[in-house]
């Protein structure tokens, strides 16, 4: 068990609007110590964790995520990753960790175009990983979307691939816990709605785990994404 | 100089939601019996230099590592000299 608290650096591009958020929850759990990190600066200032927070990072401009990808922290974000360092993408988090291919896949326009905002069931699908620890199997959990790019593929022939690796972390579902077409609220392939890199240590999501931290924001299925994350820090 | 005319469209196996929607629309304006759209994005720039091939084998890296997604698109280019008709396409 090592001593001191957890270091959570959260990276703030322009255009990011979900750092707040991030931050004053991981300032809810007392072992966490959360601090922003701006996109230029050359390094992570000794993080145990690194959050990419939801937003529309350069406007979203040309694709989502494809700009911020070339910030000067990304290369330092890409080093710590290697080491085995913790990366938590959230939604443009998320869309900017594939640009950055370091998870696999590829964000799409929502099906039907449309903008999606609204409170979302998931089923668990790993919980031997850094970020679901504190999560069963099979757990349905309800945290919301808001994004209009969230439209998961593998792209061409990965899928199988990604799926025989078990790199899903989080599908979408009914209340149930069923995945179905119909709890699909934005066409990703196979419902995905998290996944993970192979060495278990990056996952990106589109739903939003910090706004589900408080009773006050609905809800407190959340924190457990960020408890599993201080746990595994924690016990080193 | 060159001035490059650039591409992006999706794969070939990739659902293209922006596509399916248009399709969707048409018909509504009277067009039926369009199938497969696909919808994608041309961008035009212009290049320093005297080397084609030079010039085209630095759009095709901007392509690869930033113009594109080579995971969900595909991308062609154009290259032309400014100010003749000539050109060189790869």
């Amino acid at each position: 068990m090592r001593a001191g608290p957890v270091r959570f650096g959260i990276v703030v591009f322009p255009g990011s609007n979900c750092e707040y958020d991030a931050c004053h929850v991981l300032s809810t759990f007392p072992e966490a110590e959360p601090y922003y990190l701006w996109h230029k600066d050359p390094d992570l200032r000794g993080a145990d964790c690194i959050i990419l927070p939801g937003g529309f990072s350069y406007g979203d401009y040309l694709r989502t995520g494809a700009i911020a990808r070339f910030s000067p922290i990304m290369q330092e974000v890409t080093a710590f990753a290697a080491g085995g360092g913790l990366v938590l993408g959230i939604c443009n988090g998320f869309q900017t960790l594939t640009e950055a291919h370091l998870l696999h896949g590829a964000l799409r326009r929502n099906r039907g175009l449309r903008f999606i905002c609204h409170p979302q069931y998931l089923r668990v699908e790993r919980t031997d990983t850094p970020f679901t620890s504190r999560l069963r199997v099979g757990q349905v959990i309800q945290i919301p979307v808001n994004h209009n790019e969230g439209n998961w593929t593998a792209g061409a022939d990965r899928l199988q691939e990604i799926e025989e690796q078990g790199l899903v972390a989080f599908r979408y579902c009914d209340a149930e816990g069923n995945v179905t077409e119909a709890a699909n609220p934005n066409g990703a392939t196979d419902n995905v709605a998290g996944i993970l890199n192979e060495g278990n240590n990056i996952l990106g999501m589109m739903p939003h785990p910090e706004r589900v931290c408080e009773d006050l924001t609905g809800g407190t299925d959340g924190r457990a994404v960020f408890q599993s994350m201080i746990d595994r820090v924690l016990e080193g | 100089m060159y001035r490059v005319s650039v591409y992006v469209t999706p794969k070939a196996g990739v659902v293209d939601p922006q596509g399916a929607v248009v399709e969707r629309a048409l018909p509504a304006l009277g067009h039926s019996g369009v199938h497969n759209i696909r919808v994608g994005r041309y961008i035009t720039l212009e290049v320093e230099g005297d080397d084609a091939g030079k010039v085209s084998a630095d759009v095709d890296d901007m392509c690869r590592r930033l113009l594109a997604n080579p995971i969900i698109e595909d991308y062609r280019f154009d290259v032309l000299p400014v100010g003749t008709a000539a050109g060189e396409g790869t």
